[in-house]
């Protein structure tokens, strides 16, 4: 929880609150700060500087609140995917198959739906169980059979795709019942009087706040009760503040528009959910673990075969939930669905801070390049820039980003 | 004697926020064999590194003078063509090139780009001759051993006209036999005119084959002395590297008492292992060994005797084929199929290979010392990150982990103050024995007496420890008891009293043409 604060915080950190000399050193604290964890601030910046880039290219419209809540609704399930993505990566695999398994959930919820007219929450649920076998099989080749993961995703990929393309006919089928598409491109609804905002999504925006600050306060007091180095008391507050702006900001855009819409909140929910697994539970020690030395892994105790087999297990699971929005997005399963979804993961991934040796990255960072990608895409996009240069635009990104952590660490190396 | 063919002057070298080099001077005289030695961290590497032009001329400051001459290497190529040739620790070997592939690699015998197989291999079979090798030259270097390998490296180097030879710790994993070949060789090489400069720990391989010794310490040379003088005893150059005389290179240690009848901590018995490919093989056959609470107890070997091989297989079968044998605890047989279960019942081992079984190098000191055991610091499943920190600023405390914080990636930390890591993650795991392999290989002098220091206490607060190796006088100087190793089997048990490096060694050197 707490990483996925702190790294927030120095972003919006505004200049000039407190004047003169006592800035110079809250400065300083921020710059060591940020210093320590230079890729993921980094891509932090980037984003911010991507963000008034297009904004100010767009006249603002990047920043409307039509705008924000379509970006978040276009690259959910890239963001969903880029989760389980980073846990895969930081395990020290890959998995090239997850665009294919996005379709092929897409396909089946289809004929569950739609050929077979199940209730949709059931028909979810099957998905979701679908997608989470489809990644354990894989998963017990991986881990098990001792295939390298490269190798059964890619066939993976092949046998989904073809799969999707079986169970489909070649055909796009739809549409989806209406509860699944409120669910996946729906807003919160609005309750109470009218107050020209979104009253629910004020609402939530502001438990978030009140949540994170007693979070981050309660963290503070343990942390003194272990006679353990707090930050300075300044920096902290300073953080607090520059969290609740941005958490206000973003309630308010959303707010003063349909509201928040409810992809947002799995997201939310996925995204503090497996943050807080992989920094504070044993599970996601464990997958930290086996990444970063899986011989060291083993001789701790560490169990690395039930771990990968659970990481791919979840990545299908994730792949799942991503097909079931995507399709639910555009009211239909189709054979081409999901195409290249992997690639995009997995950039957002290694944009994000994620190593190719695997035993690094955060989720919070996969979000981040996740969403470097899907402003830029949509950002492009209002200006008029063509898919064509779009993808040349996003390789270069990937390579700058990748190129420029590879260059800041040989410079703190040697 | 010759003149001298080398002389760095005042080398001066600066790595952002250390100064590595401040004021080395070295002279190495024309066909002599000439042993560097300091502690971790003294500059012993940095200074070759500057020598062979890793790091270019321009980033450093003072002269080197190759035979009488002024040069100013640009990278590794320039100072190979003067026939300087270093041969770095780990060793540069493609794994699955043939060794003439290996010895000719950037260097091959071509015209036009097309290489001569047959100049390659009669070349390759005329230099591993001159190394002593007799294997075929299309032999992959993946199937002959880590001496063999060490070998291949100086023909390689000879195939570049050396004339000045660079060994960088030449025999830290090489077994005693091989040692004994490759120091040999530097003698035999020595003969036909080549200079060499070897960089060890070892002060018995430096008495044996240098000529003059240069000592390092904090980046600045501190002596040379003549080795074949009279007073250039072990102790003196030790003296020499740490700066005060080491009268107690062990902590003072009370012998251990044993509690009669008590059943011991952990017991070993008949236990037989088979080689994990090799089925054939016996790694460890029939072995018997016990270690009360209390006691540490060594176990001597040369390499490939199956010290590790038996501490692994007990821990949690983690190496070969388990063939046969129990394992009591307290006098109770327990079940040590899988590490988890071997943690569970007590015992920890520490491993030889720090780098590679005992550390996750990216990443930090705390959550290193928290991974064999992080049910410790957790709650149904979630880690407090608190106590967890609070835990491994205790140990960088009490263990004296060199680190600004436990916040530091262990990757980050000097030998030593990994192996301290290592030594505190297992403590911390709790066990009631403790298997240390090598614990203080590859780390300094001053290093060394602190990990004894914490041995000791360890036997002290009652746990029982078996401590692995290679280094008799360490055994000799820490154990209350030493069983001897070869070939797989248990050849000796010592006290204390009875046992000497003489004794130690004619047992570990026993039945070794028997069992082969």
């Amino acid at each position: 929880m707490s990483t996925d604060v702190t790294a927030k915080s120095p972003a919006p950190a505004p200049p000039g609150k407190s004047g003169g000399a006592a800035a110079d050193g809250l400065l300083q604290l921020v710059m060591d700060g940020m210093r320590r964890n230079m890729r993921q601030y980094g891509m932090l910046i980037a984003l911010g500087l991507i963000v008034v880039l297009f904004a100010v290219w767009t006249d603002g419209d990047l920043l409307l609140p039509r705008n924000v809540s379509n970006l978040v609704l276009q690259n959910s399930y890239i963001l969903i995917l880029a989760i389980g993505m980073m846990l895969v990566i930081i395990a020290g695999h890959i998995d090239l198959s997850v665009g294919s398994l996005t379709a092929f959930v897409g396909s089946m919820a289809a004929v569950f739906m739609v050929k077979q007219d199940l209730p949709w929450p059931l028909a979810v649920v099957l998905c979701l169980a679908v997608g989470a076998v489809a990644g354990a099989v894989q998963g017990f080749f991986i881990a098990y059979g001792g295939i390298p993961s490269f190798i059964v995703t890619l066939a993976g990929m092949l046998i989904f795709r073809g799969l999707t393309e079986i169970f489909l006919e070649g055909q796009t089928l739809g549409p989806f019942p209406e509860g699944l598409q409120k669910a996946a491109n729906g807003f919160l609804p609005e309750v109470g009087p009218n107050t020209n905002y979104h009253n629910l999504t004020l609402l939530l925006g502001f438990a978030m706040i009140a949540f994170v600050i007693f979070q981050e306060v309660r963290d503070r007091r343990r942390q003194q009760e272990f006679d353990l180095d707090v930050p300075p008391t300044k920096l902290f507050l300073l953080k607090l503040v520059a969290i609740g702006a941005a958490v206000l900001t973003l309630t308010m855009l959303l707010a003063s528009y349909k509201g928040a819409p409810i992809v947002l909140l799995i997201l939310g929910v996925l995204l503090v959910g497996f943050g807080y697994v992989m920094r504070n539970a044993i599970i996601g020690r464990h997958i930290y673990a086996i990444g970063g030395n899986l011989p060291a892994a083993k001789l701790s105790g560490v169990k690395d075969k039930k771990v990968t087999f659970l990481v791919f297990l979840n990545m299908g699971m994730l792949a799942a939930l991503a097909g079931l929005v995507f399709a639910a997005r555009f009211n239909a399963a189709s054979p081409k669905a999901g195409l290249n979804f992997e690639l995009e993961a997995i950039a957002a991934s290694f944009i994000g801070g994620a190593s190719m040796s695997g035993g690094v990255g955060t989720v919070l960072g996969a979000i981040i390049g996740g969403l470097v990608l899907g402003v830029l895409n949509n950002g492009m996009n209002l200006v008029g820039i063509g898919t064509d240069w779009q993808q040349v635009i996003k390789g270069m990104v990937l390579l700058a980003a990748v190129g420029f952590d590879v260059w800041n660490k040989r410079k703190v190396g040697s | 004697m010759a003149g001298p063919v080398l002389e760095m002057r005042s080398i001066v070298k600066t790595f952002p926020g250390v100064k590595a080099l401040s004021d080395v001077t070295l002279t190495v005289r024309q066909g002599e064999v000439h042993a560097i030695c300091g502690e971790n961290g003294a500059g012993k590497s940095t200074l070759m590194k500057v020598l062979s032009g890793l790091h270019p001329h321009g980033t450093y400051e003072g002269d080197i003078l190759f035979e009488g001459e002024v040069c100013q290497f640009k990278d590794i190529r320039a100072s190979e063509e003067r026939g300087i040739v270093i041969i770095h620790q780990e060793l540069a070997l493609v794994p699955y090139l043939s060794l003439a592939e290996n010895i000719f690699l950037g260097n091959e015998h071509a015209t036009r780009g097309i290489i001569s197989w047959t100049e390659t291999l009669r070349h390759a079979t005329e230099l591993l001759r001159r190394v002593g090798l007799a294997d075929h030259p299309d032999t992959r270097v993946a199937d002959i051993g880590v001496g063999k390998q060490q070998l291949v490296e100086i023909a390689k180097a000879l195939s570049k006209k050396v004339k000045l030879l660079i060994l960088d710790e030449p025999t830290a994993a090489l077994n005693d036999e091989d040692s004994g070949k490759l120091l040999e060789l530097i003698l035999e090489l020595k003969k036909q005119g080549i200079t060499s400069i070897i960089i060890s720990h070892k002060l018995n391989e430096i008495r044996k084959v240098a000529d003059s010794v240069t000592i390092l310490r904090d980046g600045q040379t501190i002596e040379t002395l003549d080795v074949k003088a009279e007073e250039t005893t072990e102790d003196r150059i030790i003296s020499g590297m740490v700066g005060r005389d080491l009268e107690n290179r062990f902590p003072e240690r009370s012998p251990h008492e044993p509690e009669e009848g008590a059943a011991p901590a952990l017991e070993i018995r008949g236990w037989t292992v088979h080689h994990p490919i090799d089925q054939q093989r016996k790694v460890c056959d029939d072995v018997s060994l016990h270690v009360r609470r209390g006691e540490i107890v060594g176990i001597a070997g040369l390499m490939g005797a199956g010290r590790t091989e038996l501490a692994m297989s007990v821990f949690g079968r983690t190496y070969g084929r388990y063939a046969g044998g129990t394992v009591l605890k307290d006098g109770k047989e327990i079940r040590t199929k899988s590490v988890p279960e071997a943690v569970k019942h007590g015992i920890a081992y520490v491993t030889e290979d720090r780098k590679h079984y005992g550390l996750n190098l990216i990443d930090t000191i705390n959550r290193n010392i928290s991974l064999s055991a992080l049910g410790k610091v957790a709650k149904r499943g979630v880690v407090d990150e608190h106590e967890e920190r609070q835990v491994a600023e205790g140990f960088r405390k009490s263990m004296n982990i060199k680190a600004p914080t436990v916040f530091e990636p262990v990757g980050k930390l000097s030998g030593g103050n990994q192996q301290k890591v290592v030594l505190s993650k297992w403590i911390f795991s709790g066990p009631d024995v403790l298997i240390l392999d090598e614990p203080t290989r590859g780390i300094d002098v001053g290093a060394k007496y602190e990990i004894y220091t914490v041995i000791d206490q360890l036997a002290a607060q009652g746990k029982a420890v078996v401590f692995i190796s290679s280094e008799l006088p360490e055994l000799l100087g820490m154990c209350d008891r030493i069983y001897t190793m070869a070939a797989g089997r248990l050849t000796g048990e010592f006290s204390r009293a009875e046992a000497s490096q003489q004794s130690l060694m004619r047992q570990m050197t026993k039945d070794k043409e028997v069992t082969r």
